[in-house]
């Protein structure tokens, strides 16, 4: 990348991760996972904060209910809790449903694999014996013997051809939080973009993926 | 499970955007005493009486809703400023800046909140207006997307409801572009497997977006030059 804004920028790196709470880092992860073609890296750390965080509310709201504290600041204080309860849940729950739609091409492919966390590994390998099961039992088991496959369409095929990936080229919308400067878009093309901050623009997910993965840029 | 479509037609629902607009500051004079809420999306308070300070737009609602404060609208949204954004969006093909949920934002004022917007009326309608300008916008800006090589559109000042119903247009048509630009097209249609794609995809959302800057390859090479 050739950043224009380069000698700032590692000191307004370190400000901005120091002001941005793990509240703000969850949204920005859960914004990015839900617009991703693919799946993301777990966040395990942030995941495991928020969870402690969300204890220690809970427990704090059931001392103040304990304690008679004003039911109007109770309430709240659940609210909030709410909130980012939602948020998590719905960030696992964003991974599990990419999981299940890519769950062959995720298995086969270590890079991808090692994103997901311990649990997520443990789903994905039991949802995925389940599937070919199933497959095997309704439909497969009945075919004749090239057709037997479920990663391909029959014995001829060359590749595993029945197995959906994620679309890298498709299109993403995404916003930088500042400028990033020219920013070369495709691996063959001179075609350089301006990034601007907080504009949106229309990008091929595969020609910012390495700009998401570091958080310098977010989808929307 | 085969041939799956497209994962993110549109990425987010209405309301999920509504929960993003929820974490907007707005001001707020509380008429109750309340001390500093440490929450786990920030601190705020401490809340005085008649004193007035700044809260997120969800707790704001919350204690609107049990009469514990009134809400200043925001600047941008008095009339005279929505007239001069509506004028200058009729006068311009850009698209003028407005807060990234206006429409959430506003929309939530309304709902919860009328009362203490001044000239309500003429205050929705306003942005009702400009609503629509943009709209007509979007849709006559499509008809710029056409040429080949698109590789990337620039959305300024484009808002986050705006940015999420033009996006499965946007991105496939660009999608679409992209593919019949780049030279391997002939390989890949040859590729049987992928059946159904391009069956539904095409031209028929090829002509219809855009919104208004266009870089196509050539585009990018005469600025270059230009410099």
């Amino acid at each position: 990348m050739d950043s224009g804004a380069g000698e700032s920028s590692a000191a307004d790196d370190y400000e901005s991760l120091m002001s941005t709470t793990d509240a703000e880092l969850l949204k920005s992860a859960w914004r990015n996972e839900k617009a991703a073609p693919e799946i993301l890296n777990y966040a395990a750390d942030l995941v495991q904060r928020s969870r402690q965080q969300i204890q220690l509310m809970e427990e704090m709201v059931e001392d103040y209910i304990n304690d008679g504290v004003d039911p109007l600041t109770v309430s709240l204080y659940q609210i909030d809790l709410d909130r980012t309860m939602f948020l998590l849940r719905s960030y696992l729950r964003t991974r599990l449903q990419k999981i299940e739609k890519y769950v062959f091409h995720i298995q086969k492919t270590a890079e991808e694999w090692n994103r997901l966390s311990k649990q997520e590994q443990k789903f994905a390998s039991r949802f995925a014996g389940d599937i070919k099961h199933h497959l095997d039992q309704s439909v497969l088991s009945r075919l004749p013997d090239q057709y037997q496959s479920h990663l391909r369409q029959s014995a001829a095929s060359e590749e595993d051809d029945m197995v959906p990936e994620p679309q890298l080229d498709s299109y993403v919308v995404c916003r930088s939080k500042k400028y990033l400067g020219a920013y070369q878009l495709d691996d063959g093309g001179q075609e350089l973009i301006n990034i601007e901050a907080d504009d949106l623009y229309a990008l091929p997910y595969k020609s910012i993926k390495p700009l998401v993965e570091s958080g310098q840029v977010d989808l929307v | 499970m085969a041939g799956t479509s497209d994962p993110h037609a549109s990425a987010f629902s209405a309301a999920e955007l509504e929960f993003l607009a929820e974490d907007e500051m707005i001001e707020i004079v509380p008429n109750l005493r309340m001390d500093a809420l440490n929450f786990i999306s920030g601190d705020f308070g401490p809340f005085r009486p008649q004193i007035p300070t700044q809260a997120p737009l969800w707790l704001a609602v919350a204690l609107k809703k049990r009469g514990k404060c009134t809400i200043r609208a925001p600047e941008w949204m008095s009339v005279d400023k929505l007239t001069q954004v509506l004028e200058a969006e009729r006068d311009s093909d850009k698209f003028q800046p407005l807060p990234f949920h206006y429409v959430e934002i506003s929309r939530l004022l309304f709902d919860h909140a009328q009362g203490d917007i001044p000239d309500t009326y003429m205050v929705r309608s306003l942005i009702e207006d400009i609503k629509d300008v943009r709209f007509h916008k979007i849709g006559k800006g499509l008809e710029s997307i056409s040429g080949g090589g698109t590789f990337a559109l620039k959305l300024k000042n484009l808002s986050a409801m705006e940015a999420n119903i033009v996006r499965p247009f946007v991105t496939r048509a660009l999608e679409t572009f992209y593919k019949l630009s780049s030279s391997d097209m002939i390989q890949e249609t040859d590729n049987a497997p992928n059946r159904q794609q391009t069956a539904n995809r095409g031209p028929r959302v090829s002509y219809m977006f855009m919104l208004y800057i266009v870089k196509s390859p050539t585009d990018a090479q005469r600025q270059l030059k230009d410099r």
